[in-house]
């Protein structure tokens, strides 16, 4: 576990986790995964008790929290002249913790920092919401066959995006300080400090259950493959099967497309800024009705390229987390590690 | 016949039609990328009809493909994907002499929900189908399931199972299901407007819009979907609220006497949003007023389409016999 504290873990027992969670509620928003209606979500929870920690992943990823599926930029009464009486929503979300996501969400928030929170273009509506949020992961000791995160850089036990990161052991979970605010966090909440023996337990197993995550391709290779591959004949038949729904970017945790409408609700004008797909036909349909992307084909590889190859230009890390939800989502099993797969193998040739 | 004799038989044919040039491709399945999905495939050539296959999560309705193709093509379809092929040709979408319909009688797809509920979240490993028995693998333990038990609800209730025209039949026609008395939404429709309000809304907050429902459809096939007009906009794109409503209750609606409750959309649901009791209602108001069953009769006219003296006209006079 990169960048942890080992000297000050703290241990909390499995069955305390409600108890400190329902502590932290009169200062905090904890967002905690949640099952109901037989789907597991990320949600905002009343009662420390409605936390269920017991989960492989949640089928939306926890995104929303920094980025709202909807979320409202501007209003102004629709009684009102135009340009006149227009308010802006910047967030005011008070403190928020986001408890027990997974690594790859974890780095799924690190990510769209990358793309939100830094340099000049900074997004003040999504800095106010990061900037309060507190990112306590939980360390995957039993990853399922769908997850990818160590042929995207990341790890069942990956720390980034994470200010805490919690392991399991036997009856407790073993709980390591990331970042500063961490740090803070914890000492401030009065746990015990774990045993040595426990914390050197919680390290070796992290090890192996990373070791046992042999990545699948080499990114780089992905990437100079995909590079020469943008009209690749391969792209027919490799996205043949898709029927060009969002899923896949909807249940994403780096998808982070938006479109911003202006909608009429309650009186008020409103500008919100909506999640969108680059699925959609609307994406990228010109007012001349003239569309550069026009199938499947061309939609679903813009999705691939722009993780596999635009991101790691822009960011320097691919615009995947290897979560496995759309892999597991997705209505036709178009699995995106095939894809990848496969330009990995052939290196474009084709 | 057993599920390989399907798969060898599905197999067999598929090469044939390919070899002699009677299609250019055969939509049918093979399998997926995990051990409870089989995934749409396109074969080409003998090579690719080798990799086809039929099992217990041969769950898409492939018809969704049809339109895609102007040339001759074969296609591997269930009793409820049969029903969506005669409603496409009906609608002049795909000419029924393009189409070489393999049909397979269905005895039910399994819903991977619910044998992962009997898991309890342990990660399934393996599933093999035995003689009306599933054998379940997970990470602590191997179970034996009765198949009967996991079928989808839409299955369940299902009255075709056996396909409605095709031109090869691949194995042997199954036991039909009883008639359908829509018994499975008669608790819905009897309960008042407030409480059926209150279910339908409390399903669709779950909505993310990701239109998966639409796009899985085989009768979803507008070239531009009202949810995606900008010129008018005729619904907004927010979530969790009136818009999203609109959206299903309008599809809904337009499904009305062409649904023929294959379950594509639930199964492609990521939200687990039960679309199916919305659908399933209009069907039983459809049957109801016009005793018409969507998909069953190539010559029979849609009822939307054709007007009768004596079709029922209690919604414009007052009353509301869907309510009853």
């Amino acid at each position: 576990m990169r960048g942890v504290n080992e000297m000050s873990a703290v241990r909390l027992g499995k069955g305390d986790v409600a108890g400190f969670l329902e502590g932290l509620l009169a200062d905090w928003t904890v967002v905690a995964p949640v099952m109901h209606d037989g789907i597991v979500s990320f949600r905002a929870i009343t009662s420390g008790t409605e936390a269920d920690l017991d989960y492989s992943n949640s089928a939306q990823s926890p995104k929303g929290v920094v980025l709202p599926q909807v979320e409202t930029l501007l209003s102004c009464p629709c009684s009102s002249p135009e340009g006149e009486d227009v308010v802006e929503h910047t967030p005011e979300p008070g403190r928020v913790v986001l408890f027990g996501v997974r690594p790859c969400d974890a780095r799924g928030i690190g990510f769209l920092d990358r793309v939100f929170g830094e340099g000049a273009n900074g997004d003040n509506y999504y800095a106010s919401r990061r900037e309060s949020l507190l990112v306590v992961s939980l360390g995957c000791s039993h990853p399922l066959a769908t997850c990818f995160c160590t042929t995207t850089g990341g790890g069942p036990f990956s720390t980034e995006g994470s200010d805490l990161i919690m392991a399991e052991h036997g009856d407790e979970y073993i709980v390591f300080a990331v970042t500063e605010n961490g740090a803070t966090f914890l000492s401030r909440h009065g746990l015990s400090k774990a045993a040595e023996s426990a914390v050197q337990a919680v390290l070796s197993a992290a090890e192996t259950s990373v070791a046992e995550m042999q990545p699948r391709v080499g990114l780089s290779i992905l990437k100079g493959s995909l590079d020469g591959s943008f009209d690749a004949a391969a792209w027919n038949t490799l996205t043949e099967k898709c029927v060009g729904c969002g899923v896949c970017t909807y249940v994403c945790p780096t998808c982070h497309c938006f479109d911003i409408v202006d909608e009429v609700s309650g009186g008020s004008r409103v500008r919100n800024r909506i999640w969108d797909s680059c699925q959609f036909p609307c994406f990228t349909r010109q007012a001349s009705g003239f569309d550069p992307r026009p199938t499947y084909r061309e939609r679903y590889r813009q999705r691939f390229m722009h993780k596999f190859s635009f991101c790691t230009d822009r960011y320097g890390t691919p615009g995947c987390v290897g979560c496995g939800r759309c892999v597991t989502e997705c209505p036709v099993n178009l699995d995106i590690r095939r894809i990848m797969a496969f330009f990995s193998e052939k290196r474009g040739e084709e | 016949m057993s599920r390989t004799g399907l798969t060898e038989r599905i197999r067999e044919e598929a090469a044939r039609l390919l070899a002699d040039g009677t299609v250019d491709v055969v939509i049918g399945f093979e399998q997926g990328s995990l051990p409870l999905r089989a995934t749409p495939c396109f074969a080409r050539d003998a090579a690719d009809a080798g990799r086809l296959v039929w099992n217990a999560f041969c769950g898409n309705n492939l018809s969704r493909y049809i339109r895609r193709f102007d040339k001759r093509v074969g296609i591997v379809v269930k009793g409820c994907d049969t029903r969506s092929i005669v409603e496409l040709i009906k609608e002049n979408q795909v000419q029924r002499d393009n189409l070489v319909i393999i049909g397979v009688p269905c005895d039910g797809m399994v819903d991977e929900g619910i044998l992962q509920g009997l898991c309890k979240g342990r990660e399934i490993l393996s599933v093999e189908e035995g003689d009306g028995v599933l054998v379940v693998t997970d990470a602590g333990r191997t179970m034996r399931i009765p198949r009967d038990e996991c079928l989808h609800q839409g299955c369940r209730v299902c009255t075709q199972r056996n396909p409605v025209i095709h031109d090869i039949l691949a194995g042997e026609p199954v036991q039909e299901q009883p008639g359908d008395t829509y018994r499975d939404v008669a608790g819905f429709a009897a309960a008042p407007p407030d409480a059926r309000w209150a279910r339908i809304t409390g399903e669709m907050d779950r909505c993310i819009r990701c239109y998966a429902c639409r796009d899985a459809c085989p009768l979803c096939y507008c070239a531009n979907c009202f949810v995606d007009a900008t010129m008018p906009q005729w619904v907004g794109k927010s979530v969790g609220g009136s818009d999203t409503l609109s959206f299903h209750l309008m599809r809904s609606l337009h499904l009305a006497g062409r649904c023929v409750e294959c379950g594509a959309c639930e199964r492609a649901c990521p939200m687990g949003v039960d679309i199916r009791t919305l659908h399933r209602k209009v069907s039983s108001d459809v049957a109801g007023l016009f005793g018409y069953k969507p998909g069953m009769s190539l010559s029979e006219p849609a009822p939307l389409s054709r007007f009768e003296p004596d079709d029922p006209e209690d919604f414009m006079t007052g009353g509301s016999p869907c309510a009853e």
